[in-house]
């Protein structure tokens, strides 16, 4: 049922870190239930990107609306977007004081206040679906790090949201554990949510993903399906790039 | 290449562990460290034997009056006739039960604090704890007889000026580091300056200041209580350095921490109050009981403001020309009392510490 309207509009953005420009006119429109990946080298600004959509970084120019709502500095703003915005990291940054209930049923309880018995049942439905209900009274810091991070992604699903947000989260694991968070990303990709992913898991991007986006110092340098990303790439700094990667 | 077999695991040899081999190892290990273990013992037994003959052997602890006091060693006959003073001060000796009862329902507080779960319910049960203990002990309500604050004194008002200092101090603290943390320049040089004057003043000048200063300001007439100025001006003192632990567990916080609480769509408040707090604090607890350690040494200091305390009242006994000459006995009896408290938070603080870690594998 991918209806073909935008929920994520982005035009003209411009971010600088003093006097260091990040950003350079990024213009991006992402369709309901669209899966994108944004690559990159490091330094290219994919991060700070899609930082920029729920908030957590601020720009300076241009505009970005999230299913309607227009990004500004009014904290009501920010707040709606950020109930319809779910970010995983790539430190996964789950709350050790708590347990891994406790950090699922955080966000419903409080924020959507939710009753705590049926914040626990849907947390536990999402543990279950990430596949480690099993852990669910443990601390953050007894799981490994592909445990952790299927966690975050169990977090960020209990807020129910329209989109989610991957900030490169398998390259901060073991090699080992980082097929077993992409079966669990690409399991979600299956379904209607829209998805915005940092990563450099090509193997990833080539199965999931509706378009793939190069970014190259602060600049989108190309915007592709999968098939022509990898098979017949336009840009020049693109083809340097995937000759680098894929060489190995 | 080359295929390696499977390597079973054993344990470590024997002569590697166990009582002796500590030893060996421990104190023994160098002709160096060898020398110090020796010398260790040896001031030991210089200090210890003869302590123990003046403090228990050749002690007396029976009788009622000074000629009881004659076998050369500690005369504890003495404390034993104070004790009353330095436990109560001059509170009036039939209404002692009303403070022995808020000891009494400390322990009772604290026995239940181990069934309740609930944060909420034990900080509400905290404060109907002070206020019912301030309601007991000051009296004139409920048909209690009224004992002015220029009565109480002794190990109580110890007690009461440390508790009430550390527990009003403690959410201004919080507040000012909160504050230091600040975006908005206003509230941060607020903080700042507020951190750091206090900083830079002894506790005994912001003593002077508020039993002194601080009613020149008030309209003739007004009389502020003299205890309550100095709580005041304690919690103020203490709320500073409360504040600077709590900012030092602030920023061991990871940054990603407050990023997660942001984008889950927590509020500042609920940012702070649930994820970022409850991991500073548990960083700070060393701190903060320090703080507490100190603090509960300071007290002493009420003193010079003509405040009784434990020490005053054993300065003051032990001036009574009837037992003069017994000023160590009083001090040694101190230096343990004080040492009993400040130990017993220490060792909490400890227990508190392994409460709280996660970091558990």
């Amino acid at each position: 049922m991918k209806e073909n309207k935008e929920i994520i509009e982005i035009k003209n953005l411009n971010k600088w870190y003093g006097d260091f420009h990040v950003l350079k006119d990024i213009n991006l429109t992402v369709k309901r239930g669209e899966i994108i990946v944004v690559c990159g080298p490091s330094g290219s600004g994919k991060s700070t990107l899609i930082r920029c959509i729920n908030r957590l970084e601020e720009f300076q120019e241009g505009s970005i609306s999230v299913d309607g709502i227009e990004l500004v500095d009014d904290i009501k703003k920010i707040k709606a977007i950020r109930e319809e915005v779910a970010m995983v990291f790539q430190h996964f940054n789950l709350f050790p004081h708590l347990t891994i209930l406790d950090n699922l049923t955080l966000a419903p309880i409080w924020v959507k206040k939710m009753p705590r018995k049926e914040a626990n049942a849907m947390a536990m439905k999402y543990l279950e679906r990430v596949n480690i209900a099993e852990q669910a009274n443990k601390y953050p810091n007894q799981l490994s790090g592909g445990q952790q991070q299927r966690v975050a992604i169990a977090r960020s699903l209990c807020k129910n949201p329209k989109i989610m947000l991957f900030d490169e989260p398998t390259s901060a694991l073991d090699p080992e554990m980082v097929a077993e968070v992409l079966d669990v990303m690409i399991e979600l990709a299956k379904e209607d949510k829209t998805m915005v992913c940092v990563t450099h898991e090509m193997g990833f991007a080539k199965k999931v993903a509706d378009r793939i986006i190069f970014m190259d110092a602060g600049q989108i340098v190309e915007e592709n399906t999968p098939e022509n990303f990898f098979k017949n790439p336009e840009s020049d700094r693109l083809k340097l790039f995937l000759e680098q990667i894929l060489s190995h | 290449m080359a295929i390696f077999q499977k390597v079973e695991t054993r344990t470590a040899p024997s002569s590697t562990k166990g009582f002796s081999y500590w030893i060996k190892y421990n104190l023994f290990s160098t002709p160096l460290n060898a020398a110090l273990t020796l010398l260790g013992i040896a001031i030991l037994f210089w200090i210890i034997p003869p302590f123990i003959k003046w403090a228990y052997i050749n002690a007396d602890f029976q009788g009622s009056t000074r000629e009881d006091c004659n076998s050369g060693g500690a005369c504890w006959v003495f404390i034993r006739m104070k004790i009353d003073m330095f436990m109560y001060g001059f509170y009036p000796s039939v209404e002692r039960w009303r403070v022995n009862t808020i000891y009494g329902l400390f322990f009772i507080l604290m026995g239940s604090f181990k069934f309740l779960k609930s944060p909420w319910i034990k900080v509400i049960l905290m404060h109907v704890y002070f206020i019912a203990g301030f309601i007991l002990v000051r009296g004139d309500m409920f048909g209690l007889e009224y004992v002015p604050t220029d009565k109480w004194g002794g190990l109580m008002l110890t007690i009461l000026v440390a508790a009430v200092g550390i527990v009003s101090a403690f959410p201004i603290g919080v507040i000012l580091a909160l504050g230091r943390q600040s975006n908005l320049p206003i509230i941060k040089s607020v903080s700042v300056t507020y951190i750091e004057f206090i900083r830079g003043v002894p506790l005994i000048t912001i003593l002077f200041m508020s039993s002194i200063i601080l009613p020149l300001f008030f309209p003739e007439g007004v009389t502020f209580d003299k205890l309550l100025r100095a709580l005041i001006g304690i919690a103020m003192f203490e709320a500073a350095y409360i504040a600077e632990n709590i900012r030092g567990g602030l920023q061991s916080i990871p940054k990603g921490q407050y990023e997660a609480a942001d984008a889950i769509g927590f509020s500042y408040w609920q940012k702070m109050f649930l994820i970022i707090l409850p991991q500073a604090l548990k960083v700070a607890i060393p701190n903060l009981v320090g703080v507490s350690i100190a603090l509960f040494q300071d007290t002493t200091l009420v003193l010079i403001i003509g405040l009784f305390d434990l020490l005053a009242m054993v300065r003051l006994s032990a001036a009574d020309s009837y037992w003069l000459g017994y000023e160590t006995e009083g001090y040694v009896f101190v230096t343990f009392i004080f040492w009993i408290f400040c130990y017993s938070m220490s060792n909490f603080s400890q227990k508190l510490e392994k409460r709280f870690n996660t970091n558990l594998r």
